[in-house]
């Protein structure tokens, strides 16, 4: 097992202290394995990704993405001005309580990063960011809003706890008080109930109903504990993985990054190309892609033999080379390898995917690889 | 993590270990350890029955929800039964790696004097926990 050797010692260690998290002692409490995570010293899992899986597909799980990066503009009206030429969905397309997924292009219509957006209101507006791309998004919007002259502030006083799962909602009544409970259960999915303390949107990455909540770093741990104690199980950064694979959902940096546009990366859909006068950064860049003709199209794999798929793999038509996968995994939801890949356009119903060595039959599909009825 | 680490078998450095019996047939399997480190296993590629092997070749696939790894065989010889339940079970592997997770038999007539004892294979796990065996995968959900 010497591979597995060379990647539990990886050649390049990071001896800067990694951020923890205000749940970072109760994820040892409760025996998390911790992992690197963009700086971050992160839950892998708490015994096993597997059951935490399921435990997400059955029932309902928690995640501490307390990581990620919350930006707030706190004026609507320039932010407004500035995130419709900052982002290439359109936050005209919103209303107070809703919820936005999109890319943050570079000029060359790469994606810096996804994020999701939400209207406030007169309170304005709240960006989600990943946290492995905290720098150069900061940087980016710190030029962008300079521009714009719009007030934006970072948010490392707020904490965000993810509750997953058909039962989340039902779990969620031992821990909220009545008339937010109400709230949320009447909002929909991508829309959020902003509370004094509690911002709580129908959002997640794991296709699953659920819910992310954003709180004061101070009330985390109380709340963590509530929800366990609630029935919710803990679920590590190794299951999220496995569960937003499943649902077809895109990870920065492995499905997409800033070499890539939205049109090669299945997110053609977030782009908003009405009103056609809306300039916003990459938008040329996109429009010369779509006139040209795109040259690649990002499909889902199910293997079709025994087997993982796993990212990196080459993907073959016959004798021909195609592209490569992008993400892949073991889906505990269908038992078999299932992947992300970038491949030519033109692609037909199966392909071959080489796994150490060998070509193994695969059927092209449509993601989500698993939907739910939410 | 302290792992179980029987004091009858031997072991490799590569985290396989064996169980030899009167016969020159040595069963094969993955330490505890290793399983710890891997995770969850989904899929095991087992070898062929018949298959001659050499001691240090790579002669099967433990996958697990987050690296696929070789198994090697330890020792030459021929490959004279395999784990067929790993199939449709590789979590036998996680759930008993010394027992029911076996992966493979193998008749040699090599010594196995060269084969680290339960307490020299303890150092080197040990050595993996104290050297931080986290998996640095930049590439996880987040």
């Amino acid at each position: 097992m010497a591979r597995l050797h060379a990647m539990i010692h990886p050649p390049h260690r990071v001896f800067r202290m990694a951020k923890r998290t205000p749940l970072y002692d109760s994820h040892l409490a409760q025996g998390a394995k911790m992992v690197d995570f963009g700086g971050w010293d992160m839950p892998l899992h708490y015994g096993s990704q597997l059951n935490e899986h399921h435990q997400v597909r059955r029932d309902a799980g928690l995640f501490d993405v307390s990581h990620m990066t919350i930006v707030d503009f706190a004026e609507p009206g320039p932010a407004k001005t500035l995130l419709r030429y900052l982002l290439a969905n359109d936050v005209a397309r919103l209303y107070p309580g809703k919820a936005l997924y999109t890319c943050m292009l570079n000029e060359a219509g790469g994606v810096i990063d996804d994020l999701i957006v939400y209207d406030r209101g007169a309170a304005g507006y709240r960006l989600v960011l990943n946290a492995a791309t905290r720098d150069s998004d900061l940087a980016w919007i710190a030029a962008i809003a300079e521009r714009y002259g719009a007030a934006w502030t970072v948010r490392d006083d707020l904490a965000m706890l993810a509750v997953q799962g058909p039962e989340a909602l039902a779990r969620l009544a031992a821990v909220l008080d009545a008339d937010t409970l109400a709230a949320v259960r009447a909002s929909r999915r991508f829309h959020a109930v902003d509370g004094d303390t509690l911002f709580i949107a129908r959002t997640g990455y794991t296709g699953e109903d659920g819910v992310e909540i954003l709180l004061p770093v101070t009330q985390a741990p109380a709340l963590w504990a509530q929800l366990l104690a609630a029935g919710v199980a803990p679920c590590g950064l190794g299951a999220r993985d496995t569960l937003r694979l499943e649902a077809g959902m895109n990870l920065y940096g492995s499905d997409m990054d800033t070499t890539t546009t939205p049109l090669v990366s299945g997110l053609g859909w977030t782009v908003a190309w009405q009103p056609a006068d809306r300039d916003f950064i990459g938008r040329g860049a996109l429009e010369q892609q779509r006139t040209a003709g795109v040259p690649q199209t990002f499909v889902g794999l199910v293997l079709e033999e025994r087997g993982v798929l796993r990212s990196h793999q080459t993907v073959h038509d016959g004798t021909r080379e195609i592209g490569q996968t992008t993400s892949g995994a073991f889906s505990p939801t269908l038992n078999r390898g299932i992947a992300l890949a970038r491949v030519a356009a033109g692609i037909g119903e199966r392909c071959q995917v080489e796994v150490r060595g060998k070509r193994l039959s695969a059927l092209v599909v449509k993601p989500p690889f698993v939907s739910r009825p939410v | 993590m302290s792992s179980n680490i029987p004091a009858e078998l031997r072991y490799t450095e590569s985290h396989e270990w064996l169980r030899p019996q009167e016969d020159g047939i040595v069963t094969v399997g993955i330490t505890d350890h290793a399983q710890h480190l891997l995770g969850d296993l989904v899929f095991v590629e087992i070898p062929e029955v018949g298959r001659v092997v050499s001691a240090a070749e790579s002669c099967a696939v433990v996958e697990s929800v987050k690296a696929a790894s070789d198994v090697y065989s330890p020792l030459d010889g021929v490959i004279v039964e395999v784990n067929e339940l790993l199939a449709d079970s590789p979590e036998l592997i996680n759930q008993d790696p010394y027992g029911e997770g076996w992966i493979f038999r193998i008749k040699t007539s090599a010594a196995l004097n060269d084969l680290l004892d339960a307490h020299a294979y303890a150092a080197i796990a040990l050595a993996d926990d104290e050297d931080d065996a986290s998996l640095a995968n930049p590439k996880l959900a987040g």
